[in-house]
């Protein structure tokens, strides 16, 4: 069992979920661009050798590659950072992949302003706003270990392109590996009431400990509804829509660009089916920097402390 | 090798194809004439003689897989896969407009017997490796044929396919590439000098077979040779580009201009006196 207080990254738990596939799945195969280890796949490797293929440092052609195993009907997990995969081979993705619908899944590490001390050019911050305009793409962001466990699984038993969004930093856990995950159904963390925060990813530690914090020092007088919104498209309309016709204001937190992330996708939403007032958090039109990830959350206002901050001046 | 009566036969098919690709241009009022027209003795000497494929079963697992990277000639694939059967030659002349299967660079979705839909070019060669890494995978012995153009060789990731099958050793691939020696602005030795493709697909390990690619039996005798070697193999093919319609012939201003109506008469007569030439 893996203990609930253990800290663990996504990355591991994509690693784990990889060792399980290629056990029971014959046709999962795993593509590299010389970041094995990185992407925790080095265990896939050593135990599935024939169903690794090391691609080099050339991510347009490892998508190729990935293309032509999925017409043989296989199951290629490519990999690397998400500054690479996507950003690197976006047009290979566009047409490969997405056009062709092939049963390609994307795998992006390192991801957000948590990537931490490599800086800026490996802190992938526009990823999900590259994919998300492009027909046929799932993209999932799942927040902690055991959701990347089933969220990679669940991306195995779905046809068509899908990208995982995972990181670097090993976390608290915050869901069960026996809890449920269906792709495109977001989860309400916690009920509550006049404001929606909605979030994916690992920085859902910092909204809960946010909302805990002002709820505990009686800093507001209400619970807000959380929602951990992992699958970023398709979005799930109906709980955003059912949870802000309840709450009337939305809070989207996300450690991506605000251009194009998450909080774009809720504003699609709710201006067509449901206007309401929306604040998002997220990185301001800037490039990131070197320092630790918490440091990092903490200067762009996305640790419990400038989400607090932000509640409170929104509510 | 091919007899007289194969050799007249497969000339035939060319020539229709030929009237074809013209035909359905000038009613699309676009597309990409030349190079078109430059392929289809290669085309239509694959799927005759060389490419396992059963148009009554285009998904046919034991299928030899055929990729067109530079999808822009697709006029060529579309009339030699009605040529083979695949669909009512009638169809055609759809090419390019709405609702048609035939779209105006192929799709795998809207035509059965395209492996993979392309044209941004740079990407055919790529899926052709991992379609051969997957089909030694599946212990499969049929081949992976690709064909991609001289121009699409400028793409950097053409070269990374390159090295990845010398990589992985795919002696079941086979990148035929389209040498027309022209691109949209103009001919490839100003454009993006590329020779020789010889030295440099030998300096990835490839082994590289030089042919006339308008010359269906040298085509055959390449695929033969190709297939006995034990490596990835290259076949560097110099076609014509514009083959057939002497004033579309090697000029790169035909790479995507359709022909007006004028023209595609006088393009027509030229073809329709060729196929009497091969009938005598």
């Amino acid at each position: 069992m893996d203990s609930v207080r253990e800290l663990k990254s996504t990355r591991q738990g994509f690693g784990k979920a990889l060792l399980e596939l290629g056990k029971k799945n014959k046709k999962v195969v795993v593509l590299s661009a010389d970041l094995t280890s990185s992407v925790q796949a080095h265990k896939f490797e050593e135990k599935y050798p024939t169903r690794f293929f090391q691609a080099g440092v050339a991510e347009q052609n490892m998508i190729s590659m990935a293309t032509g195993l999925s017409l043989e009907s296989f199951i290629p997990f490519a990999t690397s950072f998400g500054v690479f995969v996507p950003m690197r081979c976006l047009d290979q993705i566009r047409v490969s992949v997405c056009y062709n619908n092939s049963n390609v899944k994307l795998v992006g590490s390192h991801c957000g302003l948590s990537t931490g001390e490599d800086g800026a050019t490996h802190q992938a911050l526009e990823d999900v706003a590259s994919l998300r305009s492009l027909p046929n793409m799932t993209i999932i962001e799942p927040c902690d270990y055991n959701q990347t466990i089933l969220a990679t699984k669940a991306i195995v038993n779905m046809n068509g392109p899908a990208y995982l969004r995972i990181h670097r930093p090993k976390m608290k856990q915050l869901t069960k590996i026996s809890s449920k995950f269906k792709i495109g159904k977001a989860d309400i963390i916690q009920k509550g009431e006049k404001l929606t925060i909605i979030t994916s990813g690992p920085v859902l530690v910092e909204v809960i400990k946010a909302s805990k914090i002002l709820v505990k020092e009686k800093i507001i007088n209400f619970k807000p509804e959380i929602i951990n919104c992992h699958t970023i498209k398709p979005i799930d309309y109906k709980t955003i829509i059912n949870s802000v016709k309840k709450t009337n204001k939305v809070l989207v937190i996300q450690d991506h660009q605000i251009v194009g992330g998450l909080g774009s996708s809720v504003c699609e939403v709710l201006s067509q089916h449901f206007p309401a007032p929306v604040k998002i958090l997220g990185m301001k039109d800037k490039f990131g920097e070197s320092g630790s990830p918490k440091e990092l959350w903490h200067r762009y206002g996305l640790d419990h402390e400038g989400i607090m901050r932000e509640i409170k001046k929104f509510v | 090798m091919l007899t007289k009566k194969e050799l007249k036969e497969l000339k035939l098919k060319s020539n229709s194809v030929r009237i074809n690709i013209i035909k359905m241009i000038s009613e699309s009022k676009s597309g990409h004439p030349a190079g078109s027209l430059g392929i289809v003795d290669i085309l239509i000497t694959l799927y005759s003689k060389l490419i396992k494929h059963n148009p009554k079963k285009p998904n046919w697992n034991k299928r030899d897989r055929f990729i067109l990277s530079p999808g822009h000639v697709c006029p060529a694939l579309y009339a030699t896969l009605a040529e083979e059967g695949y669909f009512k030659k009638e169809e055609l002349i759809t090419l390019r407009k709405l609702g048609s299967k035939l779209q105006g660079h192929p799709h795998k979705e809207d035509l059965q017997g395209i492996e993979l839909s392309t044209a941004s070019l740079g990407q055919g060669l790529g899926a052709a490796v991992g379609i051969a890494l997957g089909l030694k995978l599946n212990k499969s012995k049929n081949y992976v044929y690709c064909i991609s153009s001289d121009g699409e060789h400028d793409e950097g990731s053409v070269w990374e396919a390159v090295n990845a099958a010398n990589k992985y050793k795919l002696n079941n691939l086979i990148n035929i590439i389209d040498v027309n020696n022209i691109q949209i602005c103009g001919y490839t030795k100003d454009v993006w000098p590329l020779e020789s493709f010889k030295a440099k697909y030998e300096s990835f390990n490839w082994k590289v077979i030089e042919i006339n690619g308008n010359n269906h039996c040298q085509i055959v005798s390449a695929i033969e040779k190709a297939k006995k070697l034990n490596y990835p193999v290259c076949i560097v093919a110099y076609t014509v580009p514009g083959k057939g319609v002497s004033f579309m012939e090697h000029k790169y201003q035909w790479h995507g201009k359709a022909p007006n109506q004028e023209e595609k008469e006088s393009a027509l007569q030229e073809l329709e006196k060729e196929r009497e030439l091969i009938i005598k």
